[in-house]
């Protein structure tokens, strides 16, 4: 397709011109291609080039340093506990049997051996459920069967009880399904009290303004940590006696309230960047104000926030860690725990590589996708 | 154009489908902190203990997730003296600072976390400590090549400590005391500061020294670091339980001087059946339920004593299973035959 448009550019060039009929010419091979772009972009100048090659050498010795490291003289497995040869190779090799011999514990934690194919199940119906509902096909009715079938499957693997699943209480409960569970309903929640909490607070009336007002300002007031602690250490304390909610459910609850005063201002920041006149031609139109709500202004105001939204959504993924500090085994956690036992003491960096490249997959998939949607729910305002 | 609404009143949905997924649960919640901690675990049928979240030898996970260490083993113990069964235990993991409060709110009946006996953790906080386990005390470790043979030589040096522990007072406390001046780097996570201490930017590393001998046994070279002679501190451990509940702190209490007293008649994990059938001596024979009504006496079975050691072995070989391989030596913790502290009264 490009061709053809330098062609008839070229063409229409020379019909300009009569009289100096001659073949369209190459440009030289330095300004074309993948050297023209080298130059153009790498080595336009002397600083430029001396830029580069500084950076393309720090590039390369990391890289190598890297491979070396990582994969040359890497350890891949030893014999149960022997970690002799990791320590022989400590500083120049990887030593990634700790994540050979510790990946079970640190994926599912504490939960019992034999049963670890449940939260391995857990984790791939919680990564199909994210694909469901990331296609816009499936953005109708049919999603709500979907999400409480496949809750529904998620609690009773968990927990099991039923079915000839033999019963695993949460404490047990550990690594990756920790974390998706407590980003997953964390966000799942979250976000619809999120959505009331910036129509609240945009209120006319003032005892719900200022309920919202207040809400969203003392929890954005403190740090995540000090809600945790509230929520695993105070707040047992004054249950009445025989009451004793569940460590996980507490801390899943903080992460509610504060990943929802969060979103609460990222979606208000949606719904103060729609003109007013959407808000008046709604009205006009005499629909109710739930259904100017629903029909006009928070689908707009929504598709406004994605980019926002979706930062608030990937540190809330990875915030969901700081549980750490009450005690919950979430994916690092785990990972950190793992590392704990004398034996492999000392092999951190290769399992923090480890942890850390799940999360990213997780949060990478998430920014691509919004990306994704972002593009394709704004085609409306591409010129 | 797609319409937000329906997706409203879709998210509505499953938040309230979440709700009835959790909600179960708080049914299912755990007994109060009723006064009578013993019936309310009968009635539950299983121990909850709280452990530590991570401290080598005293209480991990391991690779299958399974809880190790000695610490895992005493609540072992515990649920084997009350059901007869080891695994009727659930160990709840609980940070430094989440640990008192669970125990307060219930959340667990007994706390078996390296917790140090004070005073005041047994009045004010409201607990009962049931026996000292394990006799541990601050110390220092330095490089064996620094020439340093006593703590009372480390007057202007540089030296590694964890925060907000009692580890972090205890050495300004000394210091004060005996007049030396140090500069102390403050790392709050164990794996920096020992790095911290290793890379030479301290010239010691002070904690317990339990915590010492097992960063010292995990180095490629233990033999480079020496723990210095001098402790500076007693911090005697042990498993600790509400108070108001006498009898189930009575249980807790003779398990200890059970495995103890075990050791002490040299009956293990191995020879334990045998021993209750043919030992001679008469307080071997109340001990193991043969004579006597002992174990009633606890509101157990009568044959608690010969299914806890059959469980998990007397004092020494919970000693040697998980503590042994860390390099820690017996020291205080040697019985009292041995030029130890440990020492447990008499059955009858």
């Amino acid at each position: 397709m490009a061709d053809t448009t330098t062609r008839i550019q070229l063409e229409t060039a020379v019909a300009r011109v009569p009289g100096e009929a001659s073949a369209p010419r190459k440009p030289p091979v330095t300004a074309t291609g993948f050297l023209g772009w080298l130059r153009a972009n790498l080595f336009s100048s002397w600083i430029n080039a001396a830029v580069t090659l500084v950076l393309l050498y720090l590039v390369v010795r990391w890289v190598i340093g890297f491979v070396e490291w990582g994969i040359l003289n890497a350890v891949w497995s030893v014999p149960a506990g022997q970690t002799q040869a990791c320590r022989e190779v400590q500083g120049v090799g990887a030593c990634w049997a700790v994540v050979t011999e510790k990946h079970r514990f640190i994926l599912f934690g504490t939960y019992p051996y034999e049963e670890h194919w449940r939260p391995a199940l857990v984790c791939a119906l919680f990564i199909g459920l994210y694909v469901v509902s990331a296609m816009r096909r499936f953005w109708n009715w049919t999603l709500v069967p979907i999400w409480t079938v496949t809750l529904t499957v998620i609690g009773i693997l968990m927990w099991g009880g039923v079915f000839g699943l033999p019963y695993v209480p949460q404490e047990r409960w550990g690594g990756l399904p920790i974390t998706l569970i407590l980003a997953t309903f964390g966000l799942a929640f979250a976000f619809p009290l999120a959505i009331l909490v910036a129509l609240g607070r945009r209120s006319q009336l003032p005892a719900i303004k200022a309920i919202c007002v207040l809400y969203v300002e003392l929890i954005r007031g403190v740090p995540l940590i000090s809600l945790l602690f509230m929520a695993s250490v105070m707040f047992p304390l004054f249950l009445p006696e025989g009451v004793n909610i569940d460590k996980l459910l507490r801390a899943q609850i903080a992460i509610i309230l504060f990943a929802g005063a969060y979103l609460a201002e990222v979606v208000r920041g949606g719904l103060q960047a729609l003109p007013k006149g959407q808000y008046e031609a709604a009205e006009a139109l005499g629909l109710s104000y739930w259904q100017k709500t629903g029909l006009i202004i928070l689908p707009q105001a929504l598709r406004l926030v994605i980019p926002p939204l979706v930062n608030t959504f990937i540190g809330f993924f990875k915030d969901t860690s700081l549980v750490l500090i009450i005690g919950i085994f979430d994916l690092l956690t785990a990972g950190k725990t793992a590392i704990i036992e004398p034996a492999w003491q000392g092999f951190g960096v290769e399992v923090y590589i480890f942890v850390g490249f799940i999360y990213f997959l997780f949060c990478y998939a998430m920014s691509k996708y919004s990306q994704n949607l972002e593009a394709e729910l704004n085609r409306h305002r591409r010129r | 154009m797609q319409p937000f609404g329906p997706i409203l009143s879709r998210a509505l949905g499953v938040a309230a489908l979440g709700l009835a997924l959790v909600v179960p649960d708080i049914a299912r919640a755990q007994q109060a902190p009723a006064a009578d901690t013993l019936g309310a675990v009968r009635s539950r049928g299983t121990l909850v203990c709280g452990v530590n979240t991570g401290l080598a030898g005293f209480g991990q996970p391991d690779a299958q997730g399974v809880w190790r260490g000695f610490d895992v083993d005493y609540c072992r113990a515990f649920a084997t003296a009350l059901f007869g069964d080891p695994n009727r235990v659930r160990f709840v993991p609980t940070t430094a600072q989440a640990r008192f409060p669970a125990l307060q709110s219930g959340e667990v009946d007994v706390l078996a976390r390296n917790t140090t006996w004070t005073l005041s953790r047994d009045t004010s906080l409201g607990f009962d400590f049931t026996g000292i386990n394990f006799y541990d005390g601050q110390g220092f470790m330095v490089k064996a090549n620094l020439g340093v043979r006593s703590a009372r030589e480390l007057d202007g040096a540089t030296i590694c400590v964890q925060p907000g522990t009692t580890t972090e007072q205890n050495l300004a406390d000394w210091a004060r005391a005996h007049n030396i001046n140090f500069r102390p780097v403050v790392i709050e996570r164990l794996e920096e500061v020992v790095g911290a201490y290793l890379a030479g930017r301290c010239d010691a590393y002070t904690t317990d020294v339990s915590g010492l001998a097992a960063t010292r046994s995990a180095q490629q070279r233990p033999d480079d670091h020496m723990i210095l002679p001098d402790v500076i501190s007693k911090e005697p451990l042990g498993p600790l339980v509400r108070q108001g509940d006498p009898r189930f702190a009575d249980l807790m209490r003779w398990v200890h001087f059970l495995l103890v007293a075990a050791e002490e008649f040299g009956i293990t994990q191995a020879n334990v059946e045998q021993a209750a059938q043919q030992d001679q001596r008469p307080e071997v024979q109340r001990m193991l339920g043969r004579t006597g009504d002992l174990g009633r006496m606890l509101g157990v079975e009568n044959d608690w004593a010969v299914k806890v050691i059959r469980a998990v072995g007397n004092y020494g070989e919970i000693f040697q299973r998980n503590l042994a391989p860390l390099g820690l030596q017996r020291g205080h913790n040697a019985l009292w035959t041995e030029g130890g502290l440990q020492y447990a009264p008499p059955f009858r």
